[in-house]
């Protein structure tokens, strides 16, 4: 008589409907796909950039046709949503040690919030927005 | 000491988590308010052209870039594994391609500027 081993049959497609855990870990996953894309669209900006200044406002014309506007919108809440993640992690992905203590979690995650916070308005500042 | 290609890879992807996290989101808020017809005087032509035009600016632009396009062809690799696409040389191939073409015309493209 021999013993099998355990295999638990996973399903490839469609295993992360079984746990909520699952299902914010591909929420996160499938934001690559909006900045993946959005990478595509700054280094067409680029393109148009260096081809002149009538490439250039043929660019910004094109960004504020509808399909453009709600893939931004898209992307601009999958940016947010990387970004929110990527700070909560960051406490358990390097936890700092003084002495015998370790720093709170959440001082490491808000001082990244607060640096995020800092650097995307000075943009904004630079950009002239405001 | 073993040795493994794997910290050529993942440098630039933490790398580049780091900088989607910290500078995607306001510069998708900015070409976003461009698409809403607010565009922010940093777009014009000649303000944006100045900046590209700069040896920091053309750092920056190019590192924001082609950092983001590692990092997430990267995770789309991992994505497409997660959602059932098992065929991973082919996917890595392909996307890691796609993230190296990328980098090199946003680098052909800004030494034009």
């Amino acid at each position: 008589m021999s013993r099998r081993p355990l295999i638990r049959e996973v399903p490839p497609t469609s295993w992360y409907f079984r746990q909520p855990r699952y299902l914010r870990y591909m929420s996160r996953e499938i934001t690559s796909i909006f900045i993946g894309a959005y990478c595509v669209l700054l280094v067409v900006g680029l393109q148009r950039l260096a081809a002149g200044p009538a490439a250039w406002e043929g660019f910004l014309a094109a960004l504020k046709s509808p399909a453009s506007i709600v893939f931004q919108f898209l992307c601009l809440v999958a940016a947010v949503y990387h970004a929110a993640t990527w700070f909560n992690a960051t406490q358990k992905a390097m936890p700092i040690q003084i002495g015998e203590d370790f720093v709170p979690g959440n001082l490491i995650s808000g001082a990244h919030y607060a640096a995020w916070a800092v650097l995307s308005f000075g943009v904004l500042f630079l950009a002239g927005v405001f | 000491m073993a040795k493994s290609h794997k910290p050529v890879v993942w440098f630039p992807f933490a790398a580049g988590g780091t900088v989607i996290a910290f500078c995607i989101p306001v510069i998708v808020l900015l070409t976003f308010l461009a698409a809403l017809g607010h565009v922010p005087a940093g777009l014009s032509y000649e303000k944006l052209h100045a900046f590209a035009a700069s040896g920091i600016g053309k750092l920056v632009l190019f590192g924001v870039i082609a950092l983001s396009a590692w990092s997430s062809a990267h995770r789309l690799r991992c994505t497409c594994y997660d959602f059932g696409l098992r065929a991973d040389t082919l996917v890595a191939t392909v996307l890691y391609v796609a993230a190296i073409v990328g980098s090199i015309a946003a680098a052909l493209f800004l030494l034009r500027i």
